[in-house]
């Protein structure tokens, strides 16, 4: 494909590879070390579910028993091994005693990690299998009842209790939204477990629980089948518990999963050794359910200016592929992502914002790009809101874009009402088909405005990127080089979880699900 | 038609004053709203039946859509029957004169000889942060610097989703002279909660008398503020200099240079 931006194929080799040698350097400290969150993941991918009477989910009993014995750098999966060969007891059963009092799983005779291994083997083949049969079922719906048309029409639900999210969510299906995200109740990002069971309460959005993950996904599929779409649900594997909901999400068919540590660092202050290594997991999980994750680089301009910090998207955009590479996620479920955030009062903004949308489309052809609505200058003025969410729209449909989280013209008040939504996803429908064509007919002039300021944005990626190759990314945070927040390597909230592995660390689900195991 | 009305009515009478829509008095107010009933003649008889209790004559149901699931939203127009006394209103409002971001500086220099530690968050459950970015950081809003740019002035932006508890530990730390709370997006008024919960901690630690305490926000005002046992509340179109005005002055007006 002829770039309309006659950007520099060379500039963007050399930006990626570089991008490529800071993901390589970063996953050699990833691969020495695990966490708690990592080896609460391995339990639930083992079985272990539930809670014990005071309500601590049984994967957090069991990882900190194991953590408190000293036991983690082995990791979950070489206890829980050991304990069935010592036992004969299931993993649920082990964890159930283990919450009871009544196992000291660091006491018991020791095998070697083979046999450990080997002993779970059937339990990791069946959840596998689980999965697989999720994706599956995706697949399935895809061929028969089908999809609608990319920009995909994405929205979010956030009522606090499930119930009611459900309700407004199959509205929101019938209006025409193709993916529903519900959004999570405040600072649950910053619990270290994730809660248990069907929720009613919470605040600005509702706890991520693998139980509302069913409901919801059983209520889209009812809704799906009804206006003959599937639709896409859509969570957070961010946060304290990443790879963990990562887990939840792939046995209960999640879609698309918001998963990036750099956010988690940059805007909710957690530790970057413990989310980054949290991360691997839960992208190799998220690559082999079939599941689209979305970055998180549109933050960065909550707090950045748009303008002059678009480089530093471009630049996270590509380190943030070349993390996926690792944990071998296909292209196409790569949700990249940017937004809508230049200052409406700036001129020919809407000229720079094409630009950057354009060459985001142009550098990464296949991937499931994320495109976010304006927040920061949205005001109560919800009809001047309504004219920038369509300005936001025609950029979408002219550039390509994958998955279109709707602006609400209420953005800046309240989170959505029902109406706000309707006419929302009214505003981008309308767009979306009555300029579906617009870029294919329209090239851009030769140097000219256009041209030129994506050529710069990637020159400034390149040499940004070049740089953080030379220091290492842990040294480029601590600097403050994305969204303008400074992070120390040891700081933030998890660094206790976080721990070297021991030579007979296994994690039995990485090498099978790397391997795209049946 | 007769001929004295050659010459519109353009005179309001402040004592009664009411919508205008393209003529005086007309009264003209454009609503919409959603109701839990399914689309239909009835529906919209509803929604007309609605906006006459809300005080609106001749209510017109402009458009109608059916939301799917059994749900109708409306536009609606009418005339308000209502009017209000614009001649005796009173509101409380931060006095201040506001001093532009070189006079807070040399005021500064002049009034308090030291430098001033202001610590802002955006607090509880709000994750949005563009309104204490706004007010601290450098690059401020709209062309009006942040406070981070004032000379003087040590500020701290703690970010978004501050618990109370941990703003308020970092205020006695830095020895903050004034607390800034952003409560910009919110639910079923979760932020007049956590608001007064602030006031509740600082008193139960000791400090609400000597730091400075003011809110801000879309949903902020100032006597919203007050009630709530805050200094000073900003609402929307305020910048860096009006909280600093306000702060500064406060601090040597109350002797706590």
């Amino acid at each position: 494909m002829k770039s309309k931006l006659n950007l520099d194929p060379k500039v963007i080799d050399s930006a990626r590879s570089s991008a490529a040698g800071i993901a390589a350097e970063m996953q050699k400290f990833i691969d020495r070390h695990t966490t708690v969150s990592t080896e609460r993941t391995v339990v639930r991918l083992l079985g272990i579910d539930g809670v014990d009477e005071v309500e601590t989910p049984l994967p957090n009993v069991v990882v900190d028993a194991i953590k408190d014995g000293g036991g983690l750098p082995r990791g979950a999966a070489y206890w829980i091994g050991n304990a069935m060969i010592q036992t004969g007891l299931s993993p649920q059963e082990i964890a159930e005693k283990v919450a009871a009092g009544d196992l000291d799983l660091l006491k018991l005779p020791l095998a070697t990690a083979e046999e450990a291994e080997m002993k779970l083997l059937g339990v990791v083949e069946n959840t596998l299998k689980t999965i697989k049969g999720e994706t599956a079922k995706r697949t399935h719906y895809l061929d028969t009842i089908g999809e609608g048309k990319q920009p995909y029409l994405y929205v979010i639900v956030a009522t606090g209790n499930i119930y009611e999210d459900i309700v407004q969510a199959k509205a929101a299906a019938k209006q025409g939204a193709d993916i529903i995200a519900v959004i999570r109740t405040t600072a649950q990002s910053l619990l270290d477990y994730v809660p248990y069971g069907p929720t009613t309460e919470g605040f600005g959005g509702t706890y991520a629980t693998q139980e509302n993950f069913r409901l919801m996904r059983e209520a889209l599929d009812e809704v799906g089948e009804e206006v003959g779409r599937y639709i896409r649900l859509c969570n957070y594997s961010s946060g304290m518990c990443m790879p963990e909901i990562a887990a939840m999400g792939a046995v209960e068919r999640l879609d698309v999963m918001l998963n990036d540590a750099l956010y988690g660092i940059l805007f909710r202050d957690i530790n970057m050794q413990r989310t980054l290594v949290d991360q691997y997991f839960s992208r190799v999980i998220i690559g082999y359910s079939g599941v689209i994750f979305n970055s998180g680089e549109d933050n960065y301009l909550t707090t950045a200016d748009a303008y002059e910090e678009a480089h530093t998207v471009l630049a996270s955009q590509l380190i943030n592929e070349q993390f996926a590479v690792l944990a071998n996620i296909p292209e196409e479920q790569m949700g990249l992502g940017h937004a809508f955030e230049m200052d409406p009062d700036m001129e020919n903004g809407f000229l720079y914002e094409l630009s950057q949308a354009i060459m985001a489309r142009e550098i990464f052809p296949k991937a499931a790009l994320k495109y976010m609505p304006p927040t920061k200058f949205m005001t109560g003025n919800i009809f001047k809101g309504q004219i920038q969410d369509a300005l936001f729209n025609l950029i979408a449909v002219w550039s390509g874009q994958s998955l279109q989280l709707l602006g609400m013209l209420t953005e800046a008040i309240h989170t959505p009402h029902l109406q706000d939504r309707m006419l929302s996803i009214e505003n981008a429908s309308y767009i979306f088909n009555n300029a579906r064509g617009i870029g294919d007919e329209i090239e851009f002039k030769e140097g000219g405005i256009i041209q030129a300021r994506a050529q710069s944005v990637l020159a400034e990626a390149e040499k940004l990127l070049k740089n953080i190759e030379k220091e290492g990314l842990f040294v480029t945070i601590e600097q403050g080089k994305f969204g303008g927040v400074k992070r120390a390597r040891d700081g933030g909230k998890g660094l206790a979880g976080v721990c070297a592995k021991d030579e007979q660390y296994f994690n039995p689900f990485i090498p099978l699900m790397l391997g795209g195991a049946k | 038609m007769g001929i004295k009305n050659t010459t519109a009515t353009t005179t309001v009478d402040l004592t009664k004053v009411k919508p205008y829509g393209d003529t005086m008095n007309d009264g003209m107010v454009q609503v919409s709203f959603t109701l839990p009933i399914p689309t239909g003649d009835e529906a919209n008889e509803a929604a007309k039946l609605l906006a006459k209790k809300m005080g609106l004559d001749e209510p017109s149901v402009v458009y109608f859509k059916d939301l799917g699931i059994g749900y109708t939203y409306f536009i609606v127009y009418g005339k308000c029957q209502h009017t209000v006394d614009y001649s005796t209103i009173k509101v409380p409002k931060v006095e201040i004169d506001v001093m532009d971001r070189v006079e807070c500086e040399k005021y500064i220099e002049e009034n308090i000889k030291r430098d001033v530690v202001i610590v802002g968050a955006c607090t509880g459950t709000d994750a949005h942060t563009v309104g204490i970015d706004a007010i601290i950081n450098m690059k401020g809003f709209h062309g009006h610097f942040g406070l981070e740019r004032y000379k003087g002035v040590e500020s701290h932006n703690l970010g978004s989703q501050v618990p109370n508890e941990e703003l308020i530990a970092k205020a006695i730390e830095l020895k903050a002279d004034a607390i800034l709370v952003s409560q910009i997006v919110t639910q079923k008024d979760v932020h007049i909660k956590n608001l007064t919960e602030l006031v509740e901690l600082m008193e139960a630690e000791g400090v609400r008398d000597k730091i400075i305490l003011c809110c801000g926000g879309p949903r902020v005002s100032h006597e919203l503020a007050q009630e709530l046992g805050y200094d000073a509340g900003f609402g929307p179109n305020t910048y860096a200099e009006h909280v600093a005005s306000f702060v500064l002055t406060k601090l040597v007006d109350s002797n706590r240079v």
